[in-house]
């Protein structure tokens, strides 16, 4: 651990210098969490860089990075902890036949046959970690009460074992989808925070940084068209990591203008859906017409 | 509310909070709140009051987090300040939305409230010179200007020097948003334009409508600021809910509503059905998993593992009114279903004026709110001649030609306000059509107050519906929706 955070604009800059452009909002959350201890709950839509936000703040507090990938169906088995069954029926068969009870109970509900999940390596683990919870939405309700325990206190119960209480205070990020709604129980022991597409200026900062050779006006113009994409009613809208992609595309590619030509060829990287190519080729297409956006524009 | 109330809520937190162990101990007993009115703590209580009384929930933990941060940020920022806040209080976009406005007021008012009770005022701009003095077109260049720079603090000093320039002869008319408006005319300013600055002659009169609307904000705020030095009272707190939460009336309303509402639809009925999902509750057991499940404890299935309850997933046939009075109401309400389409096993829409005519495909091919408004309006075959809704003819035509899909798993819903015209409303039909759709519902756009009276033939209908519900606001349109894919509701 280098020198501590002291404020929101530290954190932006720490962010900043592993690669994370955070908005005004992201950093003074993610400052306020690291203060106060609180997991933070990050919303908003898909790509906006929700899970890449945890994993640069693992490397900007420089710690460890725990995920935890939900899905429909994970419980505390594959979440917390598991007892080795394996193990546990092998040590039974190899005990001596005049072994006591009690003896082998305790010996085969030790930490030896316990595999640990990322919830409980993230807080036994002595050097605190960033835990990243990653699509809670996608998890059924008792998982989340569950986690509520995690969350507050940063202690697990076993019931064979007793509590396990935190060696370490970890940094939780979960992140939603926003596909359904989320218990008041875990909104109540986290900060809030909506990451929403950046502005202009902030997404054009983000694709050059990732796609430095690509020249400004171009930059500008990608950022401009993917900007009139997302303003489309599309049933998926483009995300920066796909304005990202599409730079690096560009560049491949050797494009040195965004006609009308080049982005009918590159469309599919920014859209992905049938209709919404239509949809786009129809509205945004006929903007670039020869001559490029900004004509078109200044008719309009 | 009495402030005795709101000053003891944080002992009881403080006392009963189960995480105070484990949490850095500054964060729960470094910053106790002072006790009674006065001061920042309790204003700060009143904010968590008000924003509980828009539904927004806000418990003891929320609002000691809100202390611990606002003990982080620097005060100084309004925009930290606001965050800090935000990300403690508000835990939802829509909760987001709620705080956003309720923010603004608050703290305007708490600032008034102060003034008043002080008897402070500022010195106003009129007082220290002749208004007759003010350059206008000097004036209105730089308003220009500082629109398109959009800078926050000159945005509003000119807001109070065009006021003082232009608002104040005869003290203005009394109601704000007509002051403003006249103010943006004198000064010459429309929206439209861009931040760049301006080229040609065309484009030295528009701004930034972005810049215009926050001039506007900052006219509103002034204007407020000096009713309340003149009437030495503040104006009373409107809730906001209601304001924002009726159901459109004019036709082509916007598409952010649709989003909005199907959004928030979507997600409670992705939340809904858990608690009956859960895998122990459910009776079939799940041979794959159980034998999965029993290579842990040597081939000994141990624990049985049970196939999760799917919730119900209703065939919805819908029927809307699109006679004038109600279209927009029914285009609102297909689209919001249309966009949960998902959650639905099957979904069919007809609309009707004095014949029916099914819509499903325009829904699938559309996906724009105006476009199916418009493609509905211009559609020939639903209003023939007169344009009155016949209620009547339609069950007729849905008995002869939709009526033999209908089976018990399909559910009916009418949108419309029942209003005949004074025609033959056929019952009788409505009853077969009822008969065999498995539930039955009539949602009516006008408040319940109106049915019945004048050629609303409510009553008639009414006996043959498995609910009647008065639908004129988004809430209650939730709650339809809700009601409507409730596992547990309602007859198989």
């Amino acid at each position: 651990m280098t020198v501590p955070i002291s404020s929101a604009e530290a954190m932006a800059a720490r962010l900043g210098e592993v690669g994370y452009l955070a908005g005004d909002s992201a950093a003074l959350v993610t400052y306020l969490a690291t203060r106060l201890g609180k997991p933070v709950l990050v919303e908003g839509p898909a790509g906006v860089g929700k899970t890449e936000l945890a994993k640069a703040l693992a490397r900007a507090t420089e710690r460890r990075l725990v995920r935890l990938q939900c899905y429909e169906g994970l419980d505390e088995a594959k979440a917390l902890y598991e007892w080795n069954y394996r193990k546990q029926l092998l040590r039974i068969q190899t005990e001596a036949p005049d072994a006591g009870w009690e003896r082998v109970h305790d010996d085969i509900f030790g930490e030896e046959f316990l595999l640990s999940r990322p919830l409980l390596e993230a807080i036994s683990t002595p050097e605190p970690v960033v835990l990243l919870i990653d699509e809670i939405d996608k998890t059924d309700q008792e998982f989340e009460a569950m986690l509520l325990e995690v969350l507050s206190d940063f202690q697990v119960s076993i019931p064979e074992l007793g509590v396990v209480e935190a060696r370490s205070h970890p940094l939780v990020l979960l992140t939603s989808n926003n596909s359904r709604e989320l218990t008041e129980a875990l909104k109540r022991r986290c900060l809030y925070l909506w990451l929403d597409y950046p502005d202009a200026e902030r997404e054009l900062e983000i694709v050059r940084l990732h796609a430095p050779e690509i020249s400004e006006t171009t930059a500008r113009r990608l950022i401009e068209v993917v900007h009139m994409v997302r303003a489309l009613d599309l049933k998926k809208p483009p995300s920066i990591a796909e304005s990202i992609d599409w730079a690096r595309a560009l560049l491949l590619l050797g494009a040195e203008e965004l006609d009308a030509g080049v982005f009918e060829r590159t469309l599919s990287i920014i859209v992905k859906h049938r209709t919404d190519l239509d949809l786009v080729a129809e509205r945004v297409g006929v903007k670039l017409a020869p001559g490029g956006i900004r004509e078109a524009r200044r008719s309009a | 509310m009495g402030s005795a109330k709101r000053a003891e809520a944080p002992d009881r937190g403080a006392g009963g909070g189960r995480a105070a162990g484990s949490l850095p101990g500054r964060l729960y007993g470094g910053l106790p709140p002072r006790q009674g009115p006065p001061g920042f703590d309790a204003r700060l209580l009143e904010l968590g009051d008000e924003l509980r009384r828009e539904g927004v929930a806000i418990g003891t933990s929320e609002l000691l987090d809100a202390f611990g941060a606002l003990g982080e940020v620097s005060w100084t920022d309004q925009r930290a300040f606001r965050e800090a806040l935000a990300a403690t209080l508000a835990k939802s976009q829509e909760d987001r939305r709620v705080f956003e406005a309720l923010f603004e007021r608050f703290f305007f008012r708490a600032v008034e409230r102060e003034r008043v009770e002080k008897g402070l005022a500022e010195r106003r701009f009129s007082e220290d010179g002749d208004p007759e003095a003010i350059d206008f077109d000097s004036l209105r260049e730089v308003v220009r200007a500082a629109l398109r720079a959009g800078s926050d603090g000159e945005m509003r000093d000119l807001a109070r020097l065009s006021i003082a320039a232009l608002g104040r002869q005869g003290e203005g008319s009394g109601v704000i948003g007509v002051d403003i408006q006249r103010i943006r005319r004198s000064l010459g300013l429309r929206g439209g334009g861009s931040t760049e600055p301006p080229e040609g002659e065309a484009d030295r009169d528009t701004v930034p409508t972005e810049g215009l609307r926050e001039f506007e904000r900052h006219l509103r705020r002034e204007l407020e600021r000096d009713s309340v030095e003149r009437t030495r009272s503040l104006p009373p707190a409107r809730p906001l809910r209601e304001l924002d939460r009726a159901l459109p009336s004019a036709p082509l309303q916007d598409l952010a509503a649709v989003h909005r509402v199907a959004a928030r639809l979507k997600r409670r009925l992705a939340t809904q059905g858990h608690e009956t999902r859960g895998r122990r509750r459910a009776e079939v057991v799940d041979v794959r998993r159980t034998v999965r499940a029993s290579l842990e404890t040597g081939g000994v299935p141990l624990r049985l593992r049970h196939r999760p309850r799917r919730p119900r997933r209703p065939e919805l046939y819908l029927l809307c009114d699109v006679s004038t009075s109600v279209t927009s109401a029914s285009v609102f309400f297909l689209s919001v279903l249309h966009a949960l389409h998902d959650a639905f096993g099957k979904l069919r829409s007809f609309v009707f004026v004095e014949r029916i005519s099914e819509v499903t495909d325009l829904f699938a091919r559309e996906r724009s709110f105006a476009a199916v408004s418009r493609a509905i309006a211009s559609d020939a075959g639903v209003a023939d001649v007169s344009g009155y809704t016949d209620y009547g003819r339609v069950w007729l035509e849905f008995l002869a030609e939709v009526v033999d899909d209908l089976d018990p798993r399909s559910t009916v819903i009418v949108l419309g306000d029942a209003r005949t015209n004074g025609r033959e409303p056929h019952a009788a039909a409505f009853g077969r059509v009822a008969e065999r759709a498995g539930r039955t519902f009539w949602i009516n756009p006008e408040p319940k107050l109106y049915w019945n009276y004048g050629d609303s033939v409510m009553r008639a209908y009414e006996p043959f519906c498995d609910g009647v519900y008065e639908c004129w606001s988004t809430r209650q349109l939730e709650a339809f929706v809700n009601a409507l894919t409730d596992a547990r509701s309602g007859p198989a």
